[in-house]
């Protein structure tokens, strides 16, 4: 480095802690080095978050968060989508980024829960970035939920319908929170705009900062690993970890190739399928929202699927409170019990690679389950669709609340030292 | 003990395997006819006609402007004289004077904008562009109905055979199965001024024209998508091998 340059560098250390936060948390982290391809999916989240800003950066200047309708007859909203789709140039890529993108941060998303769940990467000392994690995945719902109303379709208008409904299930406080969150006794110009707002400003705003929360808390204890061992149990004579090698380069060059790899395959969707065989961009949101016209089925987007089948499951009173009710609280329970992770996991071992046949069961089964959960949530209910959701609701909850027990009955093999490297 | 407990898992397991059959029973649906859709300008344009002279007076298509069929291959001078019968400048949108409450009146239902309508008829059942082709070719005489005319795949319908005058009169022969579903088979009572494969041609070119309409960038999409794959391969290429380079030290 010129003298000149390292004088500019020194001037801004003195007053901004650069090479410091460069050092500790790229060119001096120390990661392990034995990161399989489960690893791939917490950077791809970090990028996937960076395309939904930059593409929802250019979309907010032409779409216009408004109800009323135009000389045709069109509401305004559902109007200037088709706008940006036909004539803003290269508006159509930027929106299949967009809606592409929304349906590819669950896929990475639920990929990265997976692995933390392989791994144990919940398990002490991580609780709080699991914890970080699942708050992140709860506004990410919140997020996607507002984002869908805005192109006032036919489903973004009755599924916002639906689930904001299943808040006046709360009892004594619920109608008035439904009130609240509409802004209107039904979804309106009202709903649409705070909608606008909130999945604009506030809910990216919330979002950013539980990602940065996420990471800083992850550099503060050091990654876990496929081995589930700590690495900064065993250090050299500079104290740095055996097993660990610096981020940068090694797992940038690395995650690079992820990038790509990725790119890949949004690319094949954004280009030749953007609407996702109607999973990504549903056939009914092409028609505007008519509030006089109820659509037949009423599907939610695929990644809310399984908690909403979890919610239709629930089809009997308890308690003198009606089955909406107590459906809305096992939807809810079900994505909040998956920040009690690190504390109803009793394995003397953290990785999958070490647990007994009973955890792997146990993992296989409620894997199943949320899939079939997910598969039945876009169908409309039939009796023994609700059966079999019934069952699988049950097998995910009991995944959760019984893993204390088999989690401790399970015969473990022992952990090794070091990480396994090949 | 433990085995018990395995076991009683492995079960669990098989029984889930096999839900979905169970929950997947039955459902009914419409059998579509596919759509012979081509993305050839000639059959393109011929379908812009038809769209112009048989659906425009009703149907509006208000996200389109007259100009973008320069895309299809029309000259300016060429829209204006043969397609734009209401519209005054050439980059108009392709809207209609007849107002929503007035449809009402007049067909009992709100009539429908089609520029996007390839796109909302996709289904389980077929494309869009599927349930469109078998619609426009299945109307038949039906004196119940006020318009004098019904449907097979869209029962009850509004709207009226337009281009009867083209395909000519269907009756259909209503029998009632088993199971209370109903069988229609149509037959041309009086023929119309195209046979029946000039029909089916000049319907498969409005469909197409509807489908390019719905979105009008889907060629373009594929073409810069197949672009955008090779560099991605080749970028993966390049990638890996800088990685591999990276991590040739670390064991």
């Amino acid at each position: 480095m010129t003298t000149k340059s390292q004088a500019l560098l020194n001037w801004i250390d003195e007053r901004f802690p650069l090479t410091s936060s460069i050092k500790g948390h790229l060119t001096e982290y120390y990661a392990p080095k034995n990161f399989n391809f489960w690893y791939f999916f917490g950077s791809l989240a970090l990028l996937v978050l960076v395309i939904q800003i930059l593409t929802g950066i250019f979309l907010v200047m032409h779409y216009k968060p408004d109800a009323s309708l135009n000389a045709s007859g069109v509401p305004v909203a559902f109007a200037s989508v088709e706008y940006i789709m036909r004539e803003v140039p290269g508006g159509w890529l930027i929106r299949y980024l967009h809606s592409t993108g929304a349906s590819a941060f669950f896929v990475v998303v639920y990929l990265h829960m997976f692995r933390g769940l392989l791994y144990g990467s919940y398990r002490k000392p991580r609780e709080l970035i699991w914890i970080f994690g699942t708050l992140i995945f709860l506004v990410l719902m919140a997020e996607a939920f507002m984002g869908y109303l805005l192109p006032w379709g036919q489903m973004s208008f009755w599924g916002a319908q639906v689930i904001v409904n299943l808040f006046s299930a709360i009892p004594l406080i619920g109608p008035d929170l439904a009130l609240v969150i509409r802004g209107d006794f039904v979804v309106s110009d009202a709903t649409l705009n705070r909608f606008f707002s909130f999945h604009v400003i506030a809910v990216p705003l919330v979002l950013i900062g539980l990602v940065v929360a996420h990471i800083i808390a992850l550099h503060e204890v050091g990654s876990n690993n496929p081995d589930g061992v700590e690495i900064k149990k065993k250090k050299d004579a500079n104290g740095i970890p055996l097993d660990g090698i610096p981020f940068h380069p090694y797992y940038t060059v690395k995650d690079i190739v992820g990038v790509v790899a990725f790119l890949f395959f949004f690319s094949a969707v954004v280009f030749f399928a953007p609407e996702g065989g109607g999973y990504f961009l549903e056939y009914n949101n092409f028609i505007p929202a008519d509030p006089l016209k109820t659509p037949p089925h009423i599907a939610p987007v695929w990644y809310f699927t399984p908690f909403y089948s979890i919610l239709r499951a629930v089809t009997f009173p308890l308690f003198g409170l009606d089955a909406k009710f107590w459906g809305v609280v096992a939807m809810g329970a079900s994505v909040v019990i998956i920040a009690f992770l690190p504390w109803l996991d009793r394995s003397p071992v953290k990785s999958m690679r070490y647990k007994g046949p009973i955890f792997k069961a146990a993992v296989a089964i409620f894997v199943v389950c949320f899939i079939i959960l997910g598969y039945l949530g876009v169908l409309p209910p039939t009796p023994g669709r609700t059966l079999v959701s019934q069952i699988c609701s049950v097998l995910y909850f009991a995944f959760f609340l019984l893993m204390p027990w088999y989690s401790k009955l399970d015969k473990c093999k022992p952990e090794p030292e070091r990480v396994t490297f090949k | 003990m433990k085995m018990r407990v395995i076991n009683l898992i492995k079960r669990a397991a098989a029984v889930l395997l096999f839900a979905p059959a169970v929950a997947l029973a039955a459902a009914a649906s419409v059998q579509l006819d596919k759509a012979p859709v081509s993305t050839d300008p000639a059959a393109l344009q011929h379908g812009a006609k038809l769209f112009v002279n048989y659906c425009l007076s009703c149907h509006s298509a208000s996200f389109k402007r007259y100009n973008m069929l320069t895309n299809i291959g029309l000259s300016e001078q060429e829209i204006r004289d043969n397609l734009m019968f209401t519209a005054e400048r050439v980059g108009d949108l392709m809207t209609v004077a007849m107002r929503p409450a007035d449809a009402k009146v007049w067909f009992g239902t709100a009539v429908p904008d089609l520029t996007l309508v390839a796109r909302q008829r996709n289904s389980g059942d077929g494309s869009g562009a599927d349930w469109l082709y078998t619609y426009l070719r299945q109307f038949y005489r039906d004196t119940e109905r006020p318009s004098g005319w019904n449907n097979v795949v869209f029962e009850n319908v509004g709207m009226p055979h337009v281009f009867w005058e083209l395909q000519g009169e269907q009756v259909a022969n209503i029998t009632e199965n088993a199971d209370g579903t109903k069988n229609v088979q149509l037959s041309l009572a009086k023929p119309g001024k195209l046979s029946v494969e000039e029909y089916d041609k000049a319907v498969a070119d409005l469909v197409s024209f509807m489908v390019w309409m719905s979105e009008p960038i889907a060629e373009k999409r594929k073409a810069i998508g197949t672009v955008v794959l090779i560099f991605l391969a080749g970028m993966f290429v390049l990638s890996y091998a800088l990685k591999k380079n990276y991590w040739k030290d670390i064991h």
